[in-house]
């Protein structure tokens, strides 16, 4: 049967991880691809990086991190941020990435969606959504959450998929950096409505925290950053616990 | 030298870069003259069953391939490689495959998240080579929407359980695929690789 996944999430600016001080024994500790490799050797599932660099004279840089990264680590891993071309996507997966991840530009465009599935497949196009609670719904926002465009979470999720989207990314912009739990009720009524797995992401603050998003939340993953990277989790003893409460994890 | 079929079947470099760091040489080529100078040959593949066969076509690489099978020659598919090569598919339509492996390819079921994606459990059917030390069990990384309907059961050396049994790890004779990727699924995709090294030394 097939597992749930774990995966840690690098932002990555000018070449640099952020927030990635005080990971392990890691030397250099703000390395992505040095973070990467000691990720994958504790068991992570995958991997998610985030350009994060607003200058677009840097994204080279982060092409590099990309190609280098797919010659050091052996498990899958998506590449996000800035994203909003085909040529985009193309880079970054001719670098090495195995699923590229678009927001801003597929609220903005939403047939890009569709133009990069039929080019390189469902499988790497990643609908990554910012969600923000409104009354009892939620709110799409873009550009980092600055901007509300009152399009509704749940109906652009469903609307994602049918454009061809292979993967959905659920960040609850509420959850995030409070540490206090993913949002379950968002996670739970997406995945009961779409035929594509979904990951979780904002709010890991603690183990049981993910385990209530891959059971009741119904996710098929869960992203995290700083619970990480500080190793307040260390991601094999999060995997052993998920597994003894009935989650089939990949050991 | 490995012959990585060149067809413009999406990220190959993750292949290439998995055999040289465990010290296969290869070369990326569409050629058929460097193909049929190979010591084997590897199929990758992402993207859609009827654009790829059409992509091997223009390249005139459908022959080329298939008598360097019949003389013998190993020959790998991975993924969507995997999959061309049975006889047909059924990916938005009827595409005749490569006609190595008898069977076909279909949809998952609707019921099932699609694509199949994630990490799942090897289950052993037969011992092969191409299989040592890898237990059932195992875990490998998948990604895919449609799957081998096997002629021959006996064909399966690995399946996994994805709503039906998935092919998984197939063999016959010189010819063997993986639905999985062996180079995205850390450790024990590693272990299938190097056994593939192997049995081409």
């Amino acid at each position: 049967m097939i597992t749930k996944r774990i995966i840690p999430c690098l932002d990555v600016d000018k070449g640099r991880v952020v927030k990635g001080k005080k990971f392990l024994e890691v030397q250099d500790v703000s390395d992505p691809v040095e973070l990467a490799k000691q990720y994958s050797l504790n068991g992570a599932d995958e991997l998610v990086f985030y350009d994060i660099t607003a200058a677009s004279e840097n994204r080279d840089i982060f092409v590099d991190i990309v190609e280098r990264t797919a010659y050091e680590v052996y498990i899958p891993f998506t590449v996000g941020g800035g994203i909003r071309s085909i040529d985009d996507f193309n880079k970054v997966l001719r670098a090495g990435a195995d699923k590229v991840s678009v927001n801003s530009a597929a609220v903005q465009n939403p047939n890009l969606i569709t133009e990069a599935a039929l080019k390189f497949g469902s499988q790497c196009v990643v609908l990554s959504i910012d969600a923000k609670r409104f009354c009892d719904s939620w709110h799409v926002y873009r550009n980092g959450g600055r901007i509300d465009t009152g399009l509704d979470a749940v109906e652009w999720a469903v609307k994602g998929e049918q454009l061809g989207a292979g993967e959905l990314v659920l960040n609850s912009i509420d959850a995030d950096g409070i540490k206090d739990g993913y949002d379950i009720e968002l996670n739970r009524t997406i995945s009961k409505l779409v035929n594509i797995p979904v990951i979780a992401s904002g709010g890991a603050g603690k183990k049981e925290d993910f385990l209530e998003v891959l059971t009741e939340g119904c996710a098929d993953a869960a992203l995290a950053a700083s619970v990480f990277h500080f190793n307040e989790i260390p991601i094999s003893e999060l995997k052993e616990y998920l597994q003894k409460n009935g989650v089939a994890m990949r050991r | 030298m490995i012959a990585i079929i060149d067809y413009d079947a999406g990220n190959v470099k993750s292949v290439s870069k998995a055999l040289e760091k465990i010290g296969l040489d290869t070369v990326l080529t569409s050629d058929r003259a460097v193909i049929n100078a190979s010591r084997a040959m590897i199929l990758p593949g992402v993207g859609s069953f009827g654009k790829a066969m059409e992509n091997l076509q223009k390249l005139d690489l459908v022959d080329c391939i298939q008598n360097n099978v019949k003389k013998g020659k190993f020959f790998l598919g991975i993924c969507l490689g995997m999959q061309m090569l049975f006889d047909v598919s059924y990916e938005d339509g009827e595409w005749p495959g490569l006609g190595l492996i008898g069977g076909s390819v279909r949809r998952f079921d609707p019921g099932l998240k699609i694509p199949h994606m994630g990490w799942n459990a090897l289950i052993k059917n037969r011992e092969d080579a191409i299989g040592r030390q890898i237990s059932s069990g195992e875990f490998v990384y998948f990604v895919h929407s449609y799957y081998a309907q096997m002629q021959d059961w006996q064909d399966v050396v690995y399946y996994a359980e994805y709503g039906v049994n998935v092919p998984a790890v197939v063999r016959k004779d010189n010819v063997i695929g993986m639905q999985f990727h062996p180079e995205k699924s850390s450790d024990c995709g590693i272990q299938l690789l190097k056994n593939f090294g192997e049995l081409i030394r």
